[in-house]
């Protein structure tokens, strides 16, 4: 059965090329792989290969023909002892082209977005006692690796040291060095083998001696962890928790004082989470672990030792993506998360003194955002002021202040305010330094602007 | 270093391990890759694949030779390169070709492309798009064997190219110190793109490259199917035994361009043919099985079968239709 031999395409983007040389001649026995001709693009010289084995009946395109169409019909490929008709000598024109065309896709909206439901009231927990942020942290790792065989700790100086930072104190003795585990200083590497480990359905956490070094490993955690559920079409799910101190410490420099909030906020296959609380980091980091997705969980040093009322029921969690009103008022909004929420705690103290009732914020996850609370906040007080610790450019608090605009942009009195670090490296002197950070009174100065 | 010196590597054990059998099932199996991948590259000059598409076509007894030495429960990963990969796995030709072309019934529902495809049933853990990032992702693989106790061992493919990044050299390190039962495969194909490995590295024997951290390594001529599947057995053993990892390089040569549009200005055309006249994986077993006696017809009857399968796939992923519009804000994440 004779077939036609058609102009291949070599690029995606080639539509017509030259057909420079033939190779072979019409007679020729053609065996699958064998170079048949040489084309011409206006980028290169490329091959084509012949992919059924025959004998090259006839060829209809000569030798320097110039713009031939892709899927043009080039030479007829015929079985031993099969004679071609006469007709056969000219070249068609170019097939259509039976690939998909994605010029006529009709748009779908988006799934129907949950953010302007009304959030649940949070549940109640009874009982409290005040304890550190780190003894939070250890206790939700704690209670989750007893709960799940399939948890375990990996990170450097996690297990024998205690944590860089205590927060794994006593975990090795209890659990053992099979599910606390030393890495050495190889973030990339360590990385990976978590991601590889959870995607056959282990549930690795990660911590990062700090955030800042995460970017050594950043490549994993997008690339791998984040779009792996989505490219093998739902079935390699990531169940892992990336997570360390975020943001500055204090007099580290410009290396050691980084908010990654935005950074991992913009990735989709993401949950972001960043606590202030005692209750927040172990509520939070319990639901993280349980959670099926890759969660980048953002702790703060200077917080770790700051101590908190927090529930002492055992089975104690909270929901990934509310925010929680830290203090309700009518005036105005201030949203902030993790370190920032004490300051903006601290600013609207100064306000009430001055009258002005602030309505505080604390985000807790910053992926998926709870927009509800905030647009049903800012409904309220009709003005808006964010505060972060990371740069303004394209950080939260322009993600906050946009979802406001879209959402309630008739009930604002005033333009929204971003109160952020400065936008520089974070300097080492002390003065520089706190004049990079945000304060209370950058907090109230905005407000101020507002009222 | 060439592809063409047969004489100056290294095959592992004392010859062919392999039955009549047990070649004639490996001739099948090479043999369907390479016909997939000549059907994916027509499909390709079509305008039915788009992108980018790596073809496997010159190497395809490395992953049957290694196959045939692994058990079920054990895992691969590898990169972008990974169509034959996939088929030797025991994926379906049709779910691949399908996720090539873009279609729903792909392997991926259309959303990875012909560089990510994955199989849980198969433990075939992707089609990995960033050069080297397989490599740590594989000890993870073999991370989680250990883990659960298992003598399972993870197969990490990567290339020459791949040989030269940092996180690959991470990896030897957490493999050794853990012992972890992972086989690192280098198919070198003596090219990473355009640049030989004469050029890329300064190192010209890859497989000592885990010598500092004591993995040991051995160089096979990847174009002989036994040779490769000799030196998977010694690697196995080695590592199902809780002796940590194995290196292997496996000498092989990809016989079209690094993609679809390759200009192939770095190699000449003759370097290309005699390799391919000379040292075709295929071809060699073809004519061990005829020495044996297994005559043209009970290897046409095998042409016509792979050929069938391969027509079929293309059938099938040409009439598959695309993913549903809906499928663009699924799998996301998942349901908590
Ligand atoms: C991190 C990264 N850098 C560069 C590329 C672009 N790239 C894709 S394949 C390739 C060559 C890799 O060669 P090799 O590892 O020898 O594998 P082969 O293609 O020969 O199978 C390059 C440079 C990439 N995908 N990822
Ligand atoms: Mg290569």
């Amino acid at each position: 059965m004779a077939t036609d031999i058609l102009m291949p395409a070599l690029s995606p983007t080639m539509t017509e090329g030259t057909l420079a040389r033939w190779l072979k001649k019409e007679g020729d026995t053609i065996s699958s792989g064998d170079v048949l001709a040489e084309i011409e693009t206006d980028k290169a010289t490329m091959e084509v290969e012949a992919v059924e084995e025959g004998i090259l009946g006839r060829i209809l395109v000569t030798e320097g023909q110039q713009n031939v169409a892709v899927n043009t019909p080039i030479a007829v490929l015929i079985s031993e002892g099969e004679t071609l008709s006469e007709e056969r000598t000219q070249p068609t024109a170019a097939r259509t082209p039976t690939a998909p065309n994605a010029t006529d896709v009709t748009p779908v909206a988006p799934p129907k977005a949950t953010v302007l439901a009304v959030s649940e009231p949070e549940k109640e927990w009874g009982e409290t006692a005040e304890i550190t942020v780190r003894e939070a942290l250890n206790q939700a790792m704690a209670a989750e690796l007893r709960r799940d065989p399939d948890v375990f700790l990996l990170g450097e100086e996690v297990a024998q040291y205690q944590g860089a930072y205590k927060i794994s104190q006593g975990l090795l003795a209890e659990f053992g060095e099979k599910r606390v585990i030393d890495m050495p200083i190889t973030e990339h590497g360590f990385t990976g083998m978590a991601v590889g480990a959870a995607l056959t359905g282990l549930k690795p956490i990660v911590e990062f001696m700090t955030m800042n070094f995460s970017m050594q490993a950043i490549d994993h955690i997008i690339n791998s962890a984040a779009k792996t559920l989505y490219m093998s079409g739902g079935q390699m799910g990531c169940p892992i928790v990336f997570r360390g101190p975020n943001g500055a410490a204090a007099r580290v420099g410009a290396q050691h004082s980084q908010c990654y909030g935005s950074w991992y906020a913009h990735v989709p296959g993401l949950k972001v989470i960043a606590p202030w609380s005692a209750a927040d980091a172990k509520g939070l980091l319990r639901a993280a672990i349980r959670d099926p997705n890759p969660v980048i969980f953002l702790e703060n040093e200077i917080l770790y030792g700051r101590k908190f009322a927090c529930p002492t029921d055992e089975e104690f969690v909270l929901p990934i993506g509310k925010a929680k009103i830290e203090r309700a008022g009518s005036d105005v909004t201030i949203v902030a998360f993790s370190i920032m929420v004490g300051t903006a705690l601290e600013a609207a103290e100064i306000l009430a003194e001055q009258g002005i009732q602030a309505e505080v914020i604390n985000l807790r996850t910053l992926r998926p955002l709870d927009t509800a609370t905030v647009v049903e906040s800012v409904k309220k007080t009709s003005r808006l002021v964010t505060v972060e610790e990371g740069w303004p450019f394209a950080g939260i608090g322009a993600e906050v202040a946009m979802q406001v605009i879209e959402h309630a942009f008739d009930w604002l009195d005033a333009p929204p305010a971003r109160v952020t670090g400065v936008d520089v490296p974070m300097p080492f002197a002390a003065n520089l330094e706190k004049l990079a950070l945000p304060q209370a009174s950058h907090i109230v100065d905005a407000v101020l602007g507002q009222v | 270093m060439q592809a063409g010196k047969n004489n100056a590597l290294q095959t592992g054990g004392n010859g062919p391990s392999l039955t009549r059998e047990q070649f004639t099932q490996a001739y099948h199996d090479m043999l369907l890759i390479r016909r997939f991948e000549e059907k994916a590259g027509q499909l390709y000059g079509m305008g039915l694949i788009g992108g980018f598409c790596h073809l496997y076509i010159g190497q395809e007894a490395v992953v049957i030779g290694i196959q045939m030495a692994l058990k079920e429960g054990d895992k691969l990963i590898t990169s972008y390169r990974d169509h034959g990969q996939m088929l030797a796995a025991g994926m379906t030709a049709r779910g691949v070709m399908a996720e090539l072309t873009g279609r729903s019934t792909g392997y991926s529902h259309g959303k990875g492309g012909s560089m990510h495809m994955f199989s849980r049933e198969k433990n075939f853990y992707g089609g990995h798009g960033i050069v080297g990032a397989q490599v740590a992702l594989g000890i993870g693989l073999a991370f989680a064997n250990k883990y659960r106790e298992t003598d399972e061992v993870s197969i990490a493919y990567f290339g020459d190219g791949a040989a030269n990044q940092g996180q690959v050299y991470e990896s030897f390190n957490l493999a050794a110190l853990h012992k972890l039962p992972c086989i690192f495969v280098i198919e070198n194909n003596l090219y990473g793109m355009g640049t030989s490995v004469e050029r890329a590295s300064a190192s010209h024997e890859l497989w000592r490259n885990g010598e500092p951290w004591g993995i040991p390594g051995k160089r096979v001529d990847g174009m002989d199917i036994a040779a490769v599947h000799d030196a998977a057995l010694e690697a196995v053993a080695h590592c199902r035994a809780g002796k940590g990892p194995y290196l292997l390089e496996m000498m092989t040569y990809r016989y079209r361009g690094h993609s679809m549009s390759d200009p192939a200005k770095y190699r000449k055309r003759e370097e290309v043919d005699t390799i391919r006249k000379t040292r075709d994986p295929i071809d060699h077993v073809r004519t061990i099985l005829l020495d044996a006696g297994v005559t043209e017809e009970s290897l046409r009857t095998i042409e016509a079968d792979v050929k069938a399968v391969v027509n079929d796939s293309a059938e099938f992923a040409q009439t598959s239709p695309e993913p549903d519009p809906a499928e663009l804000y699924t799998d996301v994440l998942l349901e908590a």
